[in-house]
């Protein structure tokens, strides 16, 4: 018998209540890891963007349209090397729960500032191009919607309807377009801007935001300060940053993905601690007994601390450590299914580090004071109890 | 034969509250090695103290407590548990057993004290194992053993390190007599043919005809002595 087999006897010799405290910290680590993920991925797009890409939106709320008349002005800038725009559709197909994300753009200027991201063959380009009720849908949009080339997809808005009162664009699948990476979210569309604007009903000549890139990252301040001061004090005020913080406050309009995360997360292991702390309590008071025997064998204090310690910390790693696979596993399952939305979710070596060290922490905080009231205990004092 | 205890007028004092309470003033035994005594007396007496004294689980207020004359009162708690661990074996009333060790587990853990081996430290499980007669009760936890075979397996965990000194708190105060006079013929083996040192504090007049000498105490005194015939 070693010391390892009486610590693990001891944590074992309950094996309801071992099961339920290792359950809890596990659900707490799996958590951790899944979300800890999540915040990395949605933190990884952003840093994928392009340094001297930049945005103008409406100053109000990027939800508030734009002139059209704007797009002329932005190039005019100099140092705007190629700007383009695009316009939210709110496109579904068929049933209203089939939403599709669409977006209603100038071809040619646009898969010029997205060269790099929306990689499409030569030939379904030039298609694209000519073809005004043409579109061009994302790999994964197209077979999860069943696309192919040719075909022709009524797609209906739940924002605009046509000036004969519908609200469907039949557009032609021109081409199928691939991400940047094999991860990369191709779950969206483009069609042609001048189609929606020729036939709606409502918003004609304003778009959604305007999107260009500048010939140096250096010059983005300058531009952004400059398309801003262009169209102050008009109706519609501007508000230009990079793509990057773009997608930042993007993601912020969503909540505090962040803040969200951690409130979870500090909930989830408040009550962890709480749950490990009383059970390692209860769990040597009702060994009162047998320490205070254990030291009149001569095991002395510091080694009684020691292995009280070591069950703690052993409980809180094996716990942890079993709900980090989990989340590894959960999260490889999740990369597949979310591969859209969330192309860079992964579990990492920080989020593990942490995860360590969080276990390390859980099992000295919720051992110390079992270890040390351990420790102190009196041996004539416990056994006159018995 | 040598003197393996020497109290010199040892007291002990606790403090309840505001109150003092003297349990021992002055009181000065000599225990020989190979010796087997009982220590009988009222409830309250002082005879548990008298024992954690003499297994340095507690400190006298005053006196001198020497073994194998080296003083032991003046140990540091750490001191005190090497000088257990390597002295004396314990025996309590109701076996104290590590209810989720199996018995050959529960006689093995004075040995994790030591630096023997893993084979060394088997060797001396199933030695003592045998002396008490349960080495086929090996693998059993507590639960799954009599009253009678839990207080034979703390017998050999006392044992297993081969101390000099056993002390026994009511060893067979939990146990019917057929089953009580078993243990204590085996502390009378281990006294008489191991040379083994016993200390037993008990109310029963029957256990204490097993040991050599009995000591009366009352009050925090000695009030009598009796030998063997």
């Amino acid at each position: 018998m070693s010391e390892l087999h009486l610590i693990w006897r001891n944590l074992v010799r309950r094996k309801l209540r071992f099961a339920l405290t290792l359950f809890a910290i596990f659900i707490a680590f799996l958590i951790f890891g899944v979300l800890g993920g999540v915040r990395t991925a949605l933190q990884s797009g952003v840093d994928l963007m392009a340094d001297n890409r930049l945005v103008t939106v409406n100053k109000i709320n990027f939800t508030q349209p734009l002139p059209i008349s704007y797009l002329n002005k932005v190039r005019a800038i100099d140092g705007v090397q190629v700007a383009s725009h695009s316009g939210w559709f709110g496109a579904y197909v068929r049933d209203s729960r089939n939403v599709i994300v669409a977006f209603a753009i100038e071809p040619e200027s646009y898969l010029q500032v997205y060269g790099d991201e929306i990689r499409l063959d030569p030939a379904q380009r030039e298609a694209f191009l000519r073809n005004r009720q043409g579109m061009i849908a994302g790999e994964a949009l197209a077979k999860a919607q069943g696309w192919k080339l040719g075909d022709r997809i009524p797609v209906q808005s739940n924002i605009f309807s046509r000036s004969d009162g519908s609200t469907t664009w039949e557009m032609v699948v021109e081409g199928i377009f691939r991400g940047k990476e094999e991860s990369s979210d191709t779950r969206r569309m483009y069609f042609h801007y001048d189609y929606l604007n020729e036939s709606r009903a409502i918003g004609k000549d304003f778009t959604g935001i305007i999107v260009f890139n500048t010939v140096n990252p250096a010059r983005n301040e300058t531009i952004a300060r400059q398309i801003d001061a262009l169209f102050a004090n008009s109706f519609y005020e501007t508000q230009t940053d990079t793509a990057k913080a773009f997608n930042k406050a993007f993601i912020a309009q969503l909540g505090n993905i962040a803040m969200i995360i951690t409130s979870v997360v500090s909930a989830a292991f408040f009550t962890i601690l709480l749950i490990v702390g009383n059970t390692m309590m209860l769990a040597i008071r009702e060994r009162t007994t047998e320490i205070a025997v254990m030291k009149t064998l001569g095991f002395r204090s510091e080694r009684i601390f020691r292995m009280v310690l070591a069950e703690s910390m052993f409980l809180s790693l094996l716990g942890g450590l079993l709900g980090i696979a989990a989340a590894l596993m959960a999260v490889a399952g999740l990369h597949k299914a979310l591969a859209g939305v969330l192309p860079d979710l992964s579990l990492g070596p920080a989020v593990i580090a942490q995860a360590l060290a969080i276990m390390l922490a859980l099992g000295l905080v919720t051992g110390l004071l079992p270890a040390f009231a351990a420790m102190r205990l009196n041996i004539v004092t416990a056994l006159g109890r018995n | 034969m040598t003197k393996l205890f020497e109290l010199h007028d040892v007291a002990k004092r606790f403090q309840r509250g505001k109150e003092s309470i003297t349990i021992f003033d002055g009181l000065s035994l000599g225990i020989e090695e190979g010796d087997f005594v009982a220590i009988m007396g009222p409830s309250g007496s002082g005879k548990t103290t008298l024992l954690n004294l003499l297994g340095g689980v507690d400190q006298p207020s005053a006196g001198e407590i020497r073994f194998a004359g080296s003083r032991i009162d003046s140990l540091s708690e750490t001191g005190l548990a090497a000088w257990r661990a390597a002295n004396v074996g314990f025996i309590f009333q109701f076996y104290n057993l590590m209810p989720m060790l199996s018995a050959e587990r529960n006689v093995e853990l004075p040995l994790l004290l030591t630096s023997l081996s893993r084979a060394r430290r088997r060797q001396s499980v199933e030695a003592a194992l045998k002396l008490v007669g349960l080495e086929d009760r090996a693998r059993h936890l507590p639960k799954e053993l009599s009253g009678g075979q839990q207080q034979r397996v703390a017998i050999a965990r006392a044992v297993v390190s081969d101390p000099k000194l056993l002390l026994c708190d009511e060893p067979t105060g939990d146990l019917d007599r057929a089953t009580a006079d078993e243990i204590l013929k085996m502390l009378s083996l281990l006294n008489n043919e191991f040379g083994k040192t016993i200390v037993m504090v008990t109310h029963d007049p029957e256990a204490a005809k097993y040991a050599k000498r009995v000591l009366h105490l009352d009050k925090g005194r000695f009030a009598g002595e009796e030998l063997a015939a």
